[in-house]
């Protein structure tokens, strides 16, 4: 990518790190081992799917095909949760102390294989090798090695009461964090004594795949855990399937409304976490230029493909115009461009759908009045990029301002007092996730009590552990995922 | 009507509903009769509208955050005091189930099982948050931290049978966290619902914490289901009810729990505890970075 180059109107030479010199190429080559073509994984085989099809999976990053999928209909879901059935009785009985032992052997596989996964992970969703290797796998084994120790401590999770499985699970998750939100749902599933039917999403299905291999490897009894690949067709055939005793899904709101009005006849249990707009609100005591980083991690992390991204920053008035400038010249050093290049700060956006998505969302930002700013980058000429973009002069009524962009587009309002920030932090219908930048201990806390969201980060952004539990107030869904308070949302008590 | 005393006519109470601290009639003054198990007439019960009920969830979200931030303490000594109340007035309570068709051995029994109920609940108020949250012990250099909050105004819809027990059962986990209620009273024997209505009023419990409708429940679950301000709903109920509460709910995405109990079951020590508090509190999750 050339250096951008550097406003020759200035008033005087602003060094911008990264702005003098070009960065060589530095592509990771692991292997990703992938397959040609990826069946169904039902009853711990690979099987062809019953419809005869298989869809295309193409890297967003030069829209070349990666591997084809299988598009899995009525027959073959209800084959995966007929061999869930099967396998739930033994599996449930399996004493915890055993039934963890898959899943710490399916951590340390995972551990072993790190490398190719994180690239197969990079190539089919895009996001940028750094995060899919120092986030995305460690952090899916973590959840694995997690859930393990709590296989054999059930009685621990609820006082007084006894827990027992539920039963078989249909889960569907996003493409965003395709390995990751898989662990998370697998993990604590598992670890209570459920048997699973997972749906990946239909762009990002490789890895899902590939951990089917690790499955096998660590001889997970057949059955316990079903992949089922396709698009929302699929993903309502596993939702509605008689044989659930409950569901979990991650996605956006509105097809979290579709799943509740689809088994609002039936008494099936639900976990769903949906959308957000997170607000990360900025205070004239913070720490600027870790604001800035908390900001830029919040929004850019993953293109802001990311429920819980910080997009709209409430910053204080005193310090708005310093915040605002400083922003700008960090996202001018940005690096937007091939995932696998491990400089790359942000990578391909998932699909040509989600970035027709985000350029409609943009475009009602520019033409309601609110101001773009977009550094020079130029873009690779194949694949879905989008460069990293801030709007100013937001005001609540934007779309922009209320709607889930799930893109690298950051909206700016400012407010003057702490009343006004927490007003304008909870006037969404939202309320996953929320951040807070100040120095001063007692309004952190006085923060995080009012603003109604179910995580809260003070001076920091976007932090995941499987021992903190995650999850959303109003809109944004209900059950948690991770700790304790996850593990609940999966087992009946006696 | 009340046995007349010889010679003497006896003043009769007109029913009235309990929204926001005070006793009204419904806005349509709209209201039907009840009898009581011998038939003959007894009261005309205040037969309230979807409006009424837009009120009390606006009586309950202005008496939320004032409930809400009520020490944990100060929450258990008024549900104590609730308690209180009923155990004075319980000779009227177990009155007025027998009056109805309760058998006097039941109600009680029920009355008294009302009593200890609040007590438990009292006793909840400030021990389940040490229960249900937790410090999480992550991997990096932050402290993170997962405490409950409540989820705001839930609307209760009580069943029939134990009509007072079952709607008690109900309200006081859900209050007990901090969280206001708008309940719908049994359709069938409302009246035990408005004596604990008087019983509220003399409780210390702030106006709008509960409010206690009346009236028919294919009238007012359509509004339950959808009203966004709700948060969550808990119900005793079936089938049909079900499925339109479920269905409203998906709209807002409102968190929807049905009470599992019936009938007898409402006696049980099973049936109260710490499951029935978490159904209604939101985990909330908070992270800050640990000097080095």
């Amino acid at each position: 990518m050339p250096a951008p180059k550097r406003s020759p109107g200035g008033t005087r030479a602003r060094l911008l790190f990264g702005d003098l010199w070009e960065f060589d190429p530095a592509p990771e080559t692991a292997d990703p081992k992938l397959k040609a073509r990826y069946d169904l994984f039902i009853d711990g085989k690979f099987v062809r799917p019953r419809s005869g099809r298989h869809f295309d999976s193409i890297n967003p990053a030069n829209e070349r095909k990666l591997a084809e999928i299988a598009l899995a209909g009525p027959a073959d879901v209800d084959a995966a949760y007929r061999a869930a059935g099967r396998a739930f009785g033994p599996w449930a009985a399996t004493p915890g102390r055993e039934r963890g032992k898959y899943l710490f052997r399916i951590a340390r596989l995972l551990q072993d294989r790190a490398r190719e996964f994180a690239v197969a992970e990079t190539m089919d969703g895009g996001k940028p090798i750094r995060e899919s290797r120092d986030f995305d796998v460690p952090m899916a084994a973590a959840h694995f090695f997690y859930h393990a120790g709590w296989a054999d401590k059930l009685e621990y999770v609820a006082p007084g009461r006894t827990a027992a499985p539920l039963g078989v699970v249909g889960q569907v998750i996003p493409w965003n964090f395709p390995l990751l939100m898989l662990a998370w749902k697998l993990a604590p599933a598992l670890a209570m004594g459920n048997c699973v039917v997972l749906k990946p999403a239909e762009t990002t299905s490789i890895t899902a795949l590939k951990l089917a291999e690790i499955l096998q490897d660590a001889g997970l009894p057949p059955g316990v855990v079903n992949f089922v690949t396709g698009a929302g067709e699929t993903g309502a055939l596993v939702m509605g399937h008689p044989g659930a005793a409950k569901v979990a899904f991650t996605g956006s709101t509105e097809v979290g409304k579709a799943i509740m009005r689809q088994l609002a006849g039936t008494d099936r249990k639900m976990t769903m976490e949906l959308g957000g707009k997170a607000a990360n609100i900025v205070f004239d005591d913070a720490p600027i230029d870790q604001a800035v980083e908390g900001i830029v991690d919040g929004i850019f992390f993953n293109q802001g493909h990311v429920c819980c991204a910080g997009s709209r920053l409430l910053v204080h008035e005193p310090v708005a115009e310093q915040v605002i400038s400083r922003l700008k010249n960090r996202i001018r050093v940005l690096r937007v461009g091939d995932p696998l290049d491990k400089n790359t700060d942000l990578g391909a956006i998932n699909s040509r759908a989600q970035l027709a998505t985000i350029r409609r969302l943009v475009a009602s930002g520019v033409r309601e009045g609110a101001v773009m700013f977009q550094p020079p980058c130029k873009l690779p000429e194949r694949g879905f990029y989008f460069p990293p973009t801030l709007f100013t002069n937001v005001t609540l009524s934007h779309r922009i301002a209320r709607e889930e962009i799930f893109g690298p587009v950051l909206s700016i309002l400012t407010f003057r007092t702490v009343d006004e920030a927490i007003e304008k932090a909870n006037n969404t219908p939202y309320g996953l996730s929320a951040g807070v930048w100040t120095d001063k201990g007692s309004r952190i806390l006085r923060m995080s009590t009012e603003l109604k969201a179910g995580v809260v980060w003070a001076n920091t952004f976007n932090r995941f552990d499987p021992s903190s539990p995650f999850g959303g107030y109003k809109e944004s869904g209900f059950g948690r995922e991770g700790g304790r308070q996850g593990l609940l949302d999966y087992a009946t008590f006696a | 009507m009340t046995p007349r005393a010889a010679g003497r006519i006896p003043i009769t109470k007109t029913p009235k509903v309990y929204i926001g601290g005070a006793f009204v009639r419904s806005e349509s003054s709209r209201t039907f009769k009840i009898s009581a198990a011998d038939g003959a007439f007894f009261a005309n019960i205040p037969q309230c509208t979807r409006k009424d009920l837009r009120n009390a969830v606006e009586a309950a979200a202005k008496a939320g955050p004032g409930w809400a931030k009520r020490a944990p303490y100060n929450r258990a000594q008024i549900l104590y005091r609730l308690a209180e109340m009923l155990e004075a007035r319980s000779a009227e309570i177990v009155g007025s189930l027998v009056r109805f068709g309760a058998k006097s051995q039941d109600a009680a029994k029920g009355t008294s099982i009302c009593v200890d109920r609040l007590i438990h609940y009292a006793g909840w108020a400030d021990k389940y948050e040490q229960l249900l949250g937790s410090v999480n012990p992550v991997a990096s250099r932050h402290f993170s931290f997962t405490v409950t909050e409540p989820m705001g105004v839930v609307g209760v819809i009580a069943p029939d049978s134990p009509p007072l027990l079952g709607l008690l059962s109900m309200v006081a986990p859900v209050i007990a966290s901090g969280n206001t209620v708008v309940a719908l009273a049994s359709e069938k024997f409302p009246y035990p619902a408005i004596l604990l209505g008087e019983m509220l009023a003399t409780s210390d419990l702030p106006g709008g914490v509960v409010n206690i409708l009346t009236g028919l429940r294919r009238e007012l679950v359509p509004t339950f289901a959808t009203h966004a301000h709700l948060r969550a709903i808990y119900a005793s109920a079936e089938g049909d009810d079900r499925r339109a509460l479920r269905l409203g709910a998906a709209a807002s995405v409102k968190r929807v729990r049905f009470a599992a109990e019936r009938g007898m079951g409402w006696f049980a020590d099973s049936a109260q505890g710490l499951d029935a508090i978490r159904g209604f509190v939101e985990f909330k999750t908070t992270w800050h970075p640990i000097g080095s």
